[in-house]
């Protein structure tokens, strides 16, 4: 059941997005971010939506792969979504007491469902098409002027490169444990909240142990392979801009273009 | 043959606090050849991966003094020396993968070394290959079997062109194909590429296929010879609780019931040579009474 997560799951292949440099996918994902929450009217949300398919499909990834990176966060969509529907003005289609649902609320829903959505799987186009390696080589790369103000960044990028390796390693463990902890008898699928989080600390107990041993040993590790933080290192793929990503950054700037005319020719609705 | 690594008088002592208290190596004196193959053997506790992790300089002994091709592992300034001359890979695989795939972790000894990206991509393509995974390489670490894993964790290091490998049990942890699979490349590599190998492990039928058999016991080398020569010392094994190989105990105990049968054997093949021979011979004797 632990396995199932996808989150930040590499899918090798060789389509153009997985061609394009992990600084230019970064960016760009930030881009989109902040112009997914610029849409004030249904043709520049539908812009967004038709670009944000348009960019999944070119991964060539099956596209239940998103959806089930969706099915994650299922319960914070619809939670928002509910309670987005009591909030705005005009019409008052249903009111009781002091709780209305209101034309402007509902419009409101279907904008915060819809851009979730898409910011959930366009976040998963970086982390699908982009290996861990490349990823935090990219961020390390766009976090490099933080270094005058002493920010580790090589540490930084180098922990999250560890963390992203030993996820499944330790899910792996997680199931593990519990089976072991189930053969001799142990309950974790019965009884009320509080007794269930208390039965998980048989299981958290022997993972942390095996966290920190599974630590001692890859430092050992490291330590035999010369590593000595950023100090003289280099790496074996040197990130370079190309021709691909110039074609992405202009690609990605028209349908910013049409998301700002869009919210200027058409009126408002949130 | 030339020495590569001198172990002169080593004591070793994880307490630091007490001198004297207990040492895990008591007394170590052991010359490693350029281009041999070594097995260290012992039962747990006998020191011999503590042993294993002074030749890299990641322990420095108590006193004595331990010699990488004339460095002294004490010397810090030239640490980095040591350890690109001798890489060491421990016994679980998945501990000692850094990154989430498989030609990246490769590569990651190199990039720390300050190797140019081009020379980095020529020698991870090699050690892959030398390894039988190059196939592999953009897979994730996570979807490989433990064989697999552990012959990564040999490329990483093999990327790093070390001149010798100390491999401590990397045979415990894996399924009797994932060890045959690590046993091959390893021979492959001190006999093609002429890389010192020196392999600690508890497994007696691995040791035999080495050069030469150190036997550990309580922090002290016990015996140090050929495969042949170290085998044949049934009863000194035996009262230190080492095993010996399956077919060397049988030709031991065949021997005890009063068989006519040659000392030294230690595989299958040469077992079942030595019980033939034997039974031609006894039958010729029985043949001969007869007429």
């Amino acid at each position: 059941m632990v396995r199932e997560i996808t989150l930040g799951q590499y899918m090798p292949g060789k389509s153009f997005l997985h061609k394009i440099d992990p600084r230019t996918k970064t960016v760009l994902l930030i881009a989109y971010i902040v112009f997914i929450f610029l849409c004030r009217n249904f043709i520049s949300l539908l812009i967004m939506s038709l670009f944000s398919l348009l960019v999944i499909f070119m991964t060539k990834i099956s596209f239940m792969k998103y959806l089930k990176s969706l099915r994650m966060i299922l319960f914070v969509i619809i939670l928002t979504g509910f309670f987005n529907i009591f909030y705005g003005s005009g019409e008052v289609l249903w009111q009781w007491q002091q709780l209305k649902i209101t034309s402007g609320g509902l419009i409101n829903a279907a904008f915060v469902i819809v851009r979730i959505s898409m910011l959930m799987m366009v976040s998963s186009v970086l982390t699908y098409t982009t290996s861990p390696t490349d990823l935090t080589d990219g961020l390390e790369r766009l976090m490099k002027p933080l270094k005058i103000f002493h920010v580790k960044v090589h540490e930084i990028a180098m922990m999250m490169t560890i963390a992203l390796r030993f996820i499944p390693v330790l899910l792996e463990e997680t199931d593990k444990i519990m089976n072991a902890q189930k053969a001799r008898g142990a309950d974790m699928e019965s009884g009320n909240l509080i007794k269930r989080v208390k039965s998980l600390i048989p299981v958290l107990i022997p993972l942390f142990v095996s966290a920190f041993r599974r630590a001692g040993d890859l430092a050992t590790a490291m330590e035999c392979r010369c590593y000595n933080g950023d100090k003289n290192r280099t790496r074996m793929k040197v990130l370079h801009f190309s021709i691909k990503d110039l074609i992405a950054l202009l690609g990605c700037l028209v349908v910013f273009a049409a998301v700002i005319v869009g919210n200027m020719y058409f009126p408002a609705v949130i | 043959m030339e020495e590569f690594i001198k172990i002169e008088n080593v004591y070793f002592s994880y307490d630091e606090s007490e001198e004297g208290k207990s040492f895990a190596l008591s007394g170590i004196d052991l010359t490693i050849n350029r281009g041999e193959f070594v097995a260290v053997v012992g039962h747990n506790g006998c020191g011999k991966s503590t042993l294993a992790k002074h030749l890299n300089s990641l322990y420095i002994p108590t006193t004595g003094d331990i010699f990488v091709d004339g460095i002294n592992t004490k010397d810090d300034d030239r640490l980095f020396e040591i350890r690109k001359k001798v890489g060491l890979v421990l016994q679980n695989p998945d501990n000692q993968i850094v990154a989430g795939i498989v030609e990246e972790d490769v590569a990651f000894g190199c990039e720390n070394l300050g190797i140019p990206s081009k020379e980095i991509r020529k020698r991870v393509d090699n050690a892959l290959k030398a390894v039988d995974m190059y196939e592999y390489r953009t897979h994730s670490p996570d979807k490989l079997s433990g064989g697999q894993k552990q012959r990564i964790a040999i490329a990483g290091i093999i990327a790093m062109e070390p001149e010798c490998i100390v491999l401590d049990e990397p045979t415990a942890m894996l399924d009797p194909q994932g060890r045959e699979e690590v046993m091959t490349t390893i021979t492959r590599l001190n006999k093609e590429l002429g890389i010192t190998i020196v392999l600690i492990t508890h497994y007696m039928e691995e040791a035999v296929t080495a050069d030469r058999v150190v036997m550990m016991d309580g922090g002290k080398v016990l015996l140090s010879g050929k495969p042949k020569e170290v085998f044949s010392k049934v009863e000194l094994l035996r009262k230190h609780r080492l095993n010996v190989p399956q077919a060397t105990e049988l030709i031991y105990r065949l021997k005890g019931c009063g068989y006519d049968l040659p000392g030294g054997i230690l595989n299958e093949e040469e077992c079942v040579q030595a019980l033939l021979e034997c039974m031609k011979k006894r039958g010729e004797r029985s043949v001969g009474i007869k007429g």
